[in-house]
């Protein structure tokens, strides 16, 4: 889809990864939220505890860190959502309750993670499968094949395996720290190693990319695996949440459609090539914000969702403002 | 369908179009995707086989009424995808339809006309958000209509408060449920049926005999050569999705026929839309596709529903058939681009 | 953006809050399983065919505040003075079920003044986004914390976080795996919901003739109890089951499946419904082929009602009473100053037959609006529950 426009552009290393004007812009957009969202509680009488709003963005931000990815370099996955309930499921049912098989449940939704990943990147650079045909194939896939094995909730995670959902390490919950570290992690990826500047110049101009030496298809391929191992940890972090893992919690958690609109409301383009992940932790911060706002605000349910998507389509305009093409 | 869709003069020699007659474009456009027929026919006839009634007049003619919103829907969605965009919120637009209609109609014949009336310039306007936004604004149309999809959702069920008010009398349902009785042979003849083929025939006309058409395809071929050629890319675009918007306010209007009032309604539609499009022969990101094909992706669909019906097999396997058959198809249809070069 | 996710998964939250049981995470431990569902309970089956017989204590004319062999227990604790800051987390208003209970809670809060503040937060039907919630909610200084779970096993552990945290704690609809709440309020549930359609339907048909049974989604376990007692009386009288098809609350799904199996069985002498808010469709289907409608079974919804009395149909409607979400609020009022509640409340659960059906009709009320919700004596019925005053 990405037109060619530019050819000296192919490794920009220079400045990938770097916050960008955009990425302080969202952060200046965070501020304000909360900024106004506390005035209104406070003025209501209620409070923002912070630490819970933090533990709110945990399990979509793990997985919107991925989706970052594999958005930057120009693809998308629709699947993460049936990723999570996979995981969920499987880590009970191996884990089956049992501390010392937790390691082995560990074990089996990494694998499961690198295997989705890798089938949804082969489909995609192999046979040449549009990103949301495909991940969305997947995604029905996943599914049928929950539905088709599971009615309920399975097997169990031992209680020791709570922490990640439950633990704290003083004032901070564990899953905080984990989604923080994650953040860092993916922007250090992005920002020093060379897959990180590949995935920018794959994204921004797969052929410009790929006719500069840069093997896209492994790079898409890379992204795809990363995005499923997020969704892997968001998985674990909600089946530990759940104590055991049935097929509709990934699902009703919206991850899919709601970590894109977290990656893009973050300031990363959806055509790839643009943004990073600290705004994307941004992004995911104010959808918390705005949830825990709209709780003690006690707003109508279905005003809610209004409010969602004027905002997610606003701060993409915005954002669009600044980089006009007449064509695209 | 209405005056933004009248496009701008034409100077395709300079565009992607494609060229030639355009009874030779829609032969070539049917080569191009025949596979889908070939699907379609060898589906139909395993349900017969299933089911010797199935083809009986006019339980044929009950099969294709029910696939009548879903085959109108992908019409409209090809054009969005043929200009190299996605339609996201057709679905929640189709639920505001049924649910609008009921509360504003309200069992009261007389106001079904004014209604319908409305609802279409409703559409419209939808259609015209969804496309400004996404030329003028710049906004992905992911994005757009994945907002859109949010506000219209919100909005409907805000107004009336979550559970659905009101009733759609007899001349409202007609649509959707009835038709032309004591056909020869036939028997009933639905008018679902005849809104598919009066939608269908505009779509094929729009796209494959007007100027607009052949820029729809310039601009999702290549839409930089498309503008440097003289197409007013946005409005090209900008009129895409106000067939889109149109086609689900019609569609809306079938199924509010067909089951009367439903939270539900239009709950995933979207989705089976674009998975019609694309068994359709379409591509995602724009220029190839054509009407028919689409349509019969809409079928092939709900003949995969029916089929796996009558087989008995687990409901859930319908989905893993679904996700490997969309697959399937994007990656021939890849192929055959590739060694098509 | 919570509410939609592909195609109808929201279907599927629907229906976790249409029924309720309680102990659902036991399994059968029945030496001689009657069903094959891994989600039967012999004793819990049994328990609810009997309760369906005990007349409930308490007015007749008010059901939410009836109860089944109640067993009362102190809860002289959590006694305190008005007013009070009473809490609540929904799982969701995301079907018309949950709308109709939530606009009556409501209502029913203001006729308590001593409910000085009245917190409510909506977990848009997911179970993490409740565990938060609930969190939330611990650190308000609520005096009663009331629970509608979104699951069961996944509530669990929140609601035994606020137990500990020795705030007094009401659940009520669905249950929860710990008996650390004061009171579970529940109607008695989906086995005696299942069997009442299934009687009647036995009644109705003649022995060998065909029933078709139309359910939503499988896995959920309030509608798995359902069909699995519906299943038992069917094979105990000789009813012969053709299909037992899902259609995932998509009411074109439900019209289509119902005329494929006529096209294919030639005829179908009943249709066996887990939840009545499709009945009007499977009815339309035989209509739409010129067919008269066999017995059917549905709930209270007001469409279904209307179209049973319009058409004379065989019909009945077991109900999963809406009424319930007036008791949280009368239980918590009552535990806070101080008077004793049971500790596992079950109210009863009214069956609509064509005897009482004129009873329950409300022409002017919407065609999503439940029979039983127990609100008409309230102020603003019933315009507020979307109703029409004049007609």
């Amino acid at each position: 889809m990405s037109v060619v426009t530019a050819s000296d552009r192919t490794l920009p290393a220079r400045w990938a990864g770097l916050p960008s004007s955009g990425t302080w812009a969202i952060y200046g957009v965070l501020l304000l939220v909360l900024a106004v969202s506390w005035t209104l509680i406070l003025a209501t009488g209620g409070n923002i505890n912070l630490t819970n709003t933090l533990v709110r963005s945990v399990a979509l931000g793990i997985v919107a860190v991925g989706q970052t990815f594999v958005i930057l370099g120009g693809s998308l996955d629709l699947s993460v959502a049936y990723q999570v309930s996979v995981t969920a499921i499987t880590a009970s049912v191996v884990m089956d309750g049992r501390p010392d098989r937790v390691w082995l449940g560990v074990l089996a939704v990494l694998g499961v993670g690198v295997a989705i990943g890798l089938a949804n990147g082969l489909i995609i650079t192999v046979l040449h499968v549009n990103a949301f045909i495909a991940t969305l194939g997947m995604s029905l896939i996943l599914r049928g094949g929950l539905n088709a094995g599971f009615d309920n909730f399975a097997g169990a995670v031992p209680r020791e395996f709570e922490w990640f959902g439950y633990g704290d390490a003083g004032p901070v919950p564990y899953s905080v720290l984990v989604l923080i570290a994650l953040v860092v992690a993916g922007w250090f990826v992005l920002r020093f190693t060379r897959f990180g500047h590949h995935l920018y110049a794959v994204g921004e101009s797969e052929d410009t990319a790929r006719l500069s030496g840069v093997r896209s298809a492994r790079v898409i391929i890379g992204a795809h695996v990363l995005c499923s191992l997020t969704a892997v940890l968001t998985g674990l972090f909600i089946v530990s949440r759940l104590r055991a893992g049935a097929p509709w919690v990934g699902p009703d958690g919206n991850y899919d459609l709601e970590s894109i609109a977290a990656v893009v409301l973050g300031g990363t383009a959806l055509a790839g090539g643009r943004g990073g992940v600290l705004g994307t932790f941004a992004g995911v911060v104010i959808l918390a914000l705005l949830d825990n706002a709209f709780n003690q605000l006690e707003v109508n349910a279905f005003l809610k969702d209004v409010v969602r998507g004027v905002i997610i389509i606003a701060a993409v305009a915005l954002y669009a403002f600044r980089q006009r093409d007449p064509i695209r | 369908m209405s005056a933004r869709t009248a496009p701008p003069p034409s100077r395709e020699r300079f565009g992607t179009a494609p060229t030639g007659s355009p009874g030779r474009r829609i032969g070539r456009a049917l080569l191009g995707t025949a596979p889908i027929f070939v699907i379609l026919a060898a589906l139909l006839v395993w349900i017969t086989i299933e089911n010797p009634n199935f083809t009986d007049p006019p339980l044929f003619l009950l099969f294709l009424r029910r696939a009548a919103p879903l085959m109108v829907l992908a019409a409209g969605q090809l054009f969005v995808i043929l200009a190299g965009e996605f339609d996201l919120s057709v679905g929640a637009l189709i639920t505001l339809v049924v649910i609008v209609a009921a509360r504003l109609i309200d069992g009261e014949p007389e106001r079904t006309w004014p209604v319908i009336a409305l609802l279409l310039l409703f559409g419209l306007v939808v259609g015209l958000v969804n496309g400004l936004i996404t030329t003028r604004l710049h906004v992905p149309s992911f994005i757009t209509t994945l907002g859109m999809l949010l506000i219209l959702d919100g909005a409907t069920s805000y107004w009336t408060g979550g559970s659905p008010r009101g009733e759609l009398p007899e001349n409202f349902r007609q649509w959707g449920r009835l038709g032309i009785e004591d056909v020869p042979v036939l028997g009933q003849l639905p008018y679902a049926v005849f809104a598919v083929l009066i939608f269908g025939s505009i779509a094929v006309l729009i796209l494959h005999f007007t100027a607009y058409g052949k820029q729809v395809y310039a601009t999702g071929g290549n839409p930089r050569a498309a503008f440097l050629s003289g197409v007013n890319v946005s409005a090209v675009r900008t009129a895409a999705f106000v067939l889109s918007a149109t086609s689900a306010v019609i569609a809306g209007i079938l199924l509010g026929g067909f089951t009367g009032v439903s939270p539900d309604a239009g709950q995933g539609r979207e989705f089976q839309a674009i998975s019609a499009v694309v068994l359709g022969g379409a591509v995602l990101g724009g220029g190839r596709g054509a009407v028919v094909p689409a349509m019969a992706g809409a079928l092939t669909l709900e003949a995969i529903f029916t089929l796996l019906n009558i087989l008995g097999l687990e409901s859930p396997l319908q989905y893993v058939v679904q996700g490997v058959i969309i697959i399937v198809a994007v990656a021939f249809a890849a192929f055959r681009q590739r060694t098509a070069r | 953006m919570r509410r939609r996710t592909f195609a109808s998964w929201r279907a599927f939250s629907i229906l976790l809050t249409l029924a309720v049981t309680a102990g659902a995470s036991s399994m059968a431990s029945a030496q001689t399983p009657a069903s094959s569902s891994p989600f039967f309970n012999q004793e819990e089956f049994e328990r609810q065919l009997a309760q369906r017989s005990i007349e409930p204590e308490g007015p007749a004319d008010e059901p939410w505040i009836q109860a089944i062999q109640p067993e009362n227990v102190d809860t002289g604790q959590y006694a305190q003075p008005a007013p009070w800051h009473v809490c609540f987390s929904n799982a969701g208003v995301n079907n018309p079920w949950r709308v109709v209970g939530w606009t009556t809670m409501q209502a029913e809060v203001e006729l308590h003044p001593e409910i000085e503040r009245f917190t409510a937060v909506d977990a848009e039907g997911d179970d993490n986004k409740q565990i938060s919630d609930i969190q939330d909610l611990l650190g308000q200084e609520c005096d009663a914390l009331i629970v509608s779970p979104n699951t069961t096993e996944a509530l669990t552990p929140a609601v035994e976080q606020a137990c500990a945290a020795n705030i007094l704690v009401i659940v009520f609809d669905r249950g929860v795996n710990t008996d650390c709440p004061v009171t579970f309020i529940h109607p008695i549930g989906g086995y005696a919901f299942g069997a009442d359609a299934a009687e009647f339907l036995s009644e109705q048909v003649p022995e060998g003739g065909n029933v078709l049974a139309l359910r939503i989604l499988p896995g959920v376990d309030v509608l798995e109890t359902r069909w699995a007692a519906a299943e038992i009386i069917f094979n105990q009288n000789n009813i012969n089951v053709v299909g037992v098809e899902f259609s995932e609350g998509d009411r074109a799904r439900v019209k289509s499946i119902v005329t494929d199996y006529i096209t294919r069985f030639g005829q179908i002498d009943g249709i066996w419904m887990d939840a009545g808010q499709d009945a009007v469709a499977a009815i339309e289907a035989f209509e739409d082929l010129g067919l008269d409608v066999p017995p059917i079974t549905g709930e209270d919804q007001q469409d279904f009602l209307q179209k049973w009395s319009e058409d004379d149909l065989t019909a009945v409607a077991p109900t999963y009473p809406n009424f319930q979400w007036r008791t949280p609020i009368i239980a918590a009022t009552m535990i806070l100053s101080g008077q004793q509640v049971p500790a596992e409340w079950v109210l009863p659960q009214p069956v609509i037959t064509a005897e009482n059906l004129d009873q329950y009709l409300q022409p002017n009320m919407p065609p999503q609006h439940y029979a039983l919700c127990g609100c008409e004596n309230m102020p603003g019925f019933p315009e507020r529950w979307g109703g029409d005053p004049a007609g």
